[in-house]
């Protein structure tokens, strides 16, 4: 009897091309979610393998082992013991690649001892011919007790081989390929005779690490058959170096290689690649190449951007009947989705750039490269991807700093990568910049603004660094250092990973963090358009009869905008902005920016459109001139500028300093599992952001 | 001559004969890195951390302090 739906799940080394078989087998039908509770990504896809049957593809984090290591490998051992889960798959699919099939096939035969149905590729097969590696098939398969699929994901072949597999799973054996438990029999036959019913591997699992099984509590269990740590380790050696004997004694036969074959372009570009000079340069010139890109290519379809929903929030007004419901879409909702999509191009292109690094295997070496720079701050090697796509997004970035062993190492990097100028901040820079800086060049050739702007970006890495630095110092933890990282061998990206990959983080991000900046613009509309008394609703009276009374004659044009500062001041958030006058005065801000920073506690970028809104910037057409004119002629009650030097460098740094996002928060608690991070990130990068700002405001002013 | 895989040179081989278990983590044992098995010291970071070995086809880098607790006779023909 066939089944309809078949699940699978997608289990291999890490650089095995798991994800290209993935991508191959279901292509676009992809769903990204989390598992419950923790912020492991968990993708399915969707394959159809005949007529009637579809396969359901799960497609797990990369592991070595069963032996878990990171919550990212624990989602695999949970999945595979707990027989009651909804994802438990009926066949498993090993991937495994050509050059490194002996270390691959250590998972392999792991994932048979789970005696479920199991189905191995070997990918990768297009080297075979340039590595000179031959392979029996049939005498592997008998050995392994398994069938092979030989693809090579990056040429599209032999995906039907796969899914014939899929689709005949229950022919597959069950039988595991070798008897570890022979280690320590006496150990084993007793586990055994004490569970008959369940399977003595799982119940080793279950022993030398933290997985949850069926109802078994685990602490009776390890009671009974407790080993010292370091008897458990020992014990783990000896099986492992007993599947790797199995695993040498069956390649000897099943796999040939020829020696002479093995070009090894690997190692010349790693001479290069990792040399203590060159490596250095050539990652700088990368990282330079790759920033240049990054803000020059993504300014055209950011300014596309601006100007499309600028054009349609000003088209919906005029065109929709007026009221309370055209205004929520043309001053709430409209600008509020502008303001997410806005970012999109910077962070595409920043992921591009990353998963290229990635994919192509040149990551690993910048890990190696920095590692000792790094933990001298209390960082490690791994710390340089979460740092560097800190710099378009605080959020994937403290995802990704996942994979770093060393919990403490972790926590810090989680800690200072919220000080990275994000692409939030750069909205910020820019109409700060434009307005405190002169357009002078120094030396003939370097723009003063430009230079303003890299200064900034190098106060936000200093300041990460400072502050791991005396994290560091501070912060008590003593976890072992496991620093272990594999050098794959050198690929060209593929295209479609890429672009997956691209799809997938900005799809988060969009939803993920776009969902806050969404929701704080219709409050703040609200907010700004709906007054508590009714000065708020009788403004037009009100500046009406202030003009009549004025002496001096007053363009009609300028009661409009009157109108609508006089309603700004006195509605919900005018309100709010007063009262919190005192507080920010000594920084040198009024009521004005005052809600502007407020409001940017949920997201900075917000501070340019509240501004916007602040000063009643009627026309949407070249808005950021519009804006900064306006900035430009305020002025306070003494006649002085409200936006001089020594206010704009105040609030430059209180936005390079200030923890002002609320979805980073967010991560970080979900991350580190504790309230407790996030609320001293918040009140300890404020807090410090307000004292620099007072400070250079105070010696400015 | 016996050692441990940090003093080697870069291209250096040696056959691992021991090492302090605590101290290493599986998932380097995993991937190959066993008593009996050849391990190549590839490169070093500058300021001498982390060490890149090649053991068991497997290519890894790991830092110094790993690297002191592991021992090897070193490879005289080679």
């Amino acid at each position: 009897m066939a089944k309809d739906i078949i699940k699978v799940a997608l289990i291999g080394n890490p650089n095995t091309g798991k994800t290209s078989v993935f991508n191959q087998l279901t292509g676009l039908h992809q769903q990204v979610g989390n598992y419950p509770g923790i912020t492991v990504e968990k993708k399915i896809g969707y394959c159809k393998l005949s007529e009637k049957t579809k396969a359901i593809i799960l497609d797990l984090p990369g592991t070595y082992s069963l032996n878990a290591s990171s919550i990212d490998e624990n989602v695999v051992i949970e999945l595979l013991m707990n027989k009651k889960d909804d994802n438990f798959p009926d066949v498993v699919v090993v991937v495994t690649e050509v050059e490194n099939l002996k270390r691959n096939l250590l998972l392999f035969t792991q994932i048979k001892d789970l005696e479920i149905p199991t189905i191995l590729v070997i990918n990768m097969s297009d080297r075979m011919k340039l590595k000179g590696i031959e392979l029996d098939i049939p005498f592997l398969e008998n050995q392994l007790k398994t069938k092979i699929a030989l693809v090579s994901s990056r040429k599209n072949i032999g995906n039907n081989k796969i899914k014939e597999l899929i689709l005949n799973y229950e022919t597959l054996s069950t039988e595991p390929c070798l008897n570890a438990s022979s280690i320590d029999s006496d150990y084993f036959d007793k586990l055994r005779k004490t569970f008959p019913n369940q399977l003595v591997y799982k119940l080793w699992l279950v022993i030398t690490q933290d997985v949850n099984f069926l109802n078994l509590d685990r602490n009776e269990m390890k009671s009974s058959f407790t080993k010292s740590h370091a008897d458990l380790k020992r014990l783990q050696q000896k099986e492992t170096i007993k599947r790797y004997q199995f695993i040498n004694d069956t390649l000897k036969i099943g796999q040939k290689i020829d020696q002479s074959k093995a070009s090894d372009i690997r190692a010349k570009l790693d001479r290069v690649l990792t040399h203590r000079i060159f490596g250095y340069v050539i990652f700088f010139l990368i990282l330079f190449g790759i920033f240049q890109s990054i803000f020059v290519w993504s300014s055209y379809p950011m300014d596309l951007i601006d100007s499309c929903f600028a054009n349609l929030a000003s088209y919906t007004k005029k065109h929709l009947p007026a009221g309370e419901f055209t205004n929520l879409i043309s001053e709430g909702i409209i600008p509020g989705i502008g303001g997410i999509l806005i970012f999109i191009p910077q962070i595409a292109f920043l992921f591009l750039f990353i998963s290229i690094l990635e994919e192509s295997g040149y990551m690993s070496r910048v890990v190696f490269l920095m590692d000792k720079i790094m933990r001298r701050y209390g960082l490690s090697g791994k710390s340089v991807v979460p740092l560097i796509s800190g710099t378009a997004c605080a959020i994937p970035a403290i995802m990704g700093a996942r994979n770093i062993e060393n919990w403490k190492e972790r926590l810090i990097t989680i800690l200072v990568t919220p000080f990275i100028t994000c692409s939030a901040r750069l909205p910020v820079y820019a109409i700060l910049i434009a307005l405190i800086i002169p357009q002078k060049k120094v030396l003939g050739f370097i723009s003063l603004q430009g230079l303003t702007l890299m200064v900034l970006y190098l106060l936000g890495f200093g300041m990460a660094f400072f502050s791991a630095y005396i994290l560091n110092k501070i912060l008590k933890i003593s976890s072992k250092s496991y620093f272990v990282v594999e050098m794959p061998s050198y690929k060209i990206p593929l295209f479609k990973n890429l672009a997956i990959n691209v799809l997938e983080k900005t799809k988060a991000f969009v939803f993920g963090a776009g969902k806050i900046i969404l929701a704080l613009s219709i409050i703040l509309w609200f907010l700004g358009s709906h007054g508590p008394d009714k000065d708020f609703k009788n403004a037009e009276k009100i500046v009406e009869q202030e003009v009549y009374s004025s002496l001096t004659p007053i363009n009609p044009s300028v009661i409009s905008d009157r109108v609508s500062e006089y309603k700004l001041e006195h509605s919900y958030i005018g309100y709010i902005g007063k009262s919190i006058e005192p507080v920010i005065k000594p920084l040198g801000y009024d009521w004005k920016i005052g809600i502007a920073v407020v409001s940017s506690f949920a997201a900075r970028e917000v501070f340019v459109g509240t501004l916007a809104t602040i000063y009643s910037v009627g026309s949407h057409s070249d808005e950021e001139a519009t804006i900064k004119n306006r900035m430009e002629a305020e002025i306070n009650p003494v006649g002085i500028k409200i936006f001089n030097f020594a206010t704009g460098i105040s609030l430059l740094l209180f936005y390079a300093f200030a923890m002002q996002c609320v979805s980073t928060l967010a991560i970080v608690k979900k991350e580190t599992n504790s309230w407790k991070w996030p609320i001293i990130q918040l009140v300890f990068m404020s807090g410090f952001a307000y004292l620099t700002a007072l400070l250079a405001y105070q010696f400015l002013k | 001559m016996q050692t441990s895989i940090a003093e080697l040179k870069i291209g250096q081989k040696g056959i691992i004969c021991d090492f302090n278990i605590e101290e290493i983590p599986l998932k380097l044992l995993e991937m190959g890195c066993l008593p009996g098995n050849s391990i190549q010291l590839i490169q070093v970071a500058p300021f001498g951390c982390p060490l890149y070995f090649v053991v068991n086809d497997s290519h890894v880098a790991i830092r110094l302090e790993t690297a002191k607790e592991i021992s090897v006779v070193i490879e005289t023909a080679n």
